[in-house]
């Protein structure tokens, strides 16, 4: 692949980092990544992989835009709403750069038809707003070795771990498993700042670009948690648990199974 | 005795004081929201009550959150 005049000029302001280059653009606009919800993290996520140039881009969401959707999911506009959020989301990514392929999904993730939609690409980035999307994922990928952004916000906070299936601890090696039902208050409940989605959604890309290119170190065996009340960032690490289900040395989960249904309250 | 939770540095009064009665004292306000890690080993939930910090622990409550998406 070589790159065209356009293309050297949009992609400009990457091709002069010395990690990446026109290599590492190259790589770029041949990679596939995945990001499952067009929400609060898949917003800025997609906006950003987009005008990085990622080759192909998938888009999982059910849903559709909603007036409180609008203060944080910043890919979609006051007057989609009701539309369908993939929708939505690829015509803001197309309009950033028409040199990427967007697929979408207009449907939930399940243990029925979430491996054969990770199988096509190369890293998948984990938006959803709920704990059975986010062990489903975590047990997805390590299925299907392949790796992923774990993405959690709430309030003033948010979380963020990558994962290499296999290499480095998996969400299910920290949480193990999902709490119980309505321990845990979700941003639909408790309240976020939109400020903070778009904190993490945009680390979450900066990881999947890592990923991609192979700059810098990835986020691995250590969990970054920060608090925008204080802007205090930290990283706390996490070693695999050779206890853990899945990944541990006497794993008992071998096939996915559905958590319980999402605790996030469904709009009408 | 000092110990370091999340990061920072505090002094405990007590000499004998286990992780769930530490998760009390410092409002942990919904045990079943946090994974503990002592000097970088997971503890399970379980042992909370039985585990004594010493001095120069280092624990780490982590919080689950789930928000993101919808």
């Amino acid at each position: 692949m070589e790159l065209n005049d356009e293309q050297l000029e949009r992609y400009s302001r990457h091709i002069i980092l010395k990690d990446l280059g026109v290599e590492g653009q190259i790589k770029i606009l041949e990679s596939k990544v995945l990001i499952i919800g067009a929400g609060g993290l898949g917003a800025p996520a997609a906006l950003y992989l987009s005008a990085a140039g990622i080759g192909t881009i998938g888009i999982v969401d059910f849903d559709r835009v909603d007036l409180s959707n609008l203060q944080r999911q910043i890919i979609h506009s006051t007057n989609d709403i009701g539309r369908l959020k993939v929708d939505s989301a690829k015509n803001k990514m197309l309009a950033i750069n028409p040199d990427i392929q967007v697929k979408t999904y207009n449907l939930l993730v399940n243990s029925s038809n979430i491996r054969s939609i990770i199988r096509d690409y190369d890293f998948i980035i984990d938006g959803t707003d709920n704990f059975a999307a986010k062990f489903l994922i975590n047990d997805a990928c390590f299925l299907e070795k392949k790796p992923y952004s774990h993405g959690g916000i709430l309030r003033f906070e948010g979380q963020s771990m990558t994962i290499l299936p296999g290499e480095s601890a998996c969400y299910r090696c920290i949480f193990k498993t999902p709490p119980p039902r309505d321990a845990v208050p979700t941003c639909s409940q408790a309240g976020v700042l939109g400020a903070i989605a778009g904190m993490l959604g945009t680390i979450q890309a900066a990881e999947a670009i890592k990923y991609c290119t192979g700059a810098g170190e990835l986020l691995v065996n250590q969990l970054l948690v920060f608090d925008a009340k204080t802007m205090n960032f930290r990283k706390v690490k996490l070693n695999k648990n050779k206890n853990c289900g899945l990944c541990g040395e006497n794993p008992s989960i071998v096939r996915l199974m559905d958590e319980d249904p999402p605790v996030c309250e469904l709009k009408k | 005795m000092k110990v370091t939770v999340n990061g920072k540095e505090q002094e405990l009064q007590s000499e004998k004081i286990s992780i769930l009665k530490l998760m009390n004292q410092s409002q942990v306000k919904m045990p079943d929201m946090v994974i503990v890690q002592l000097n970088g080993e997971f503890v399970e939930k379980k042992d909370y009550e039985i585990s004594f910090l010493k001095e120069g622990d280092e624990l780490e409550f982590v919080y689950f959150m789930g928000g993101g998406g919808i």
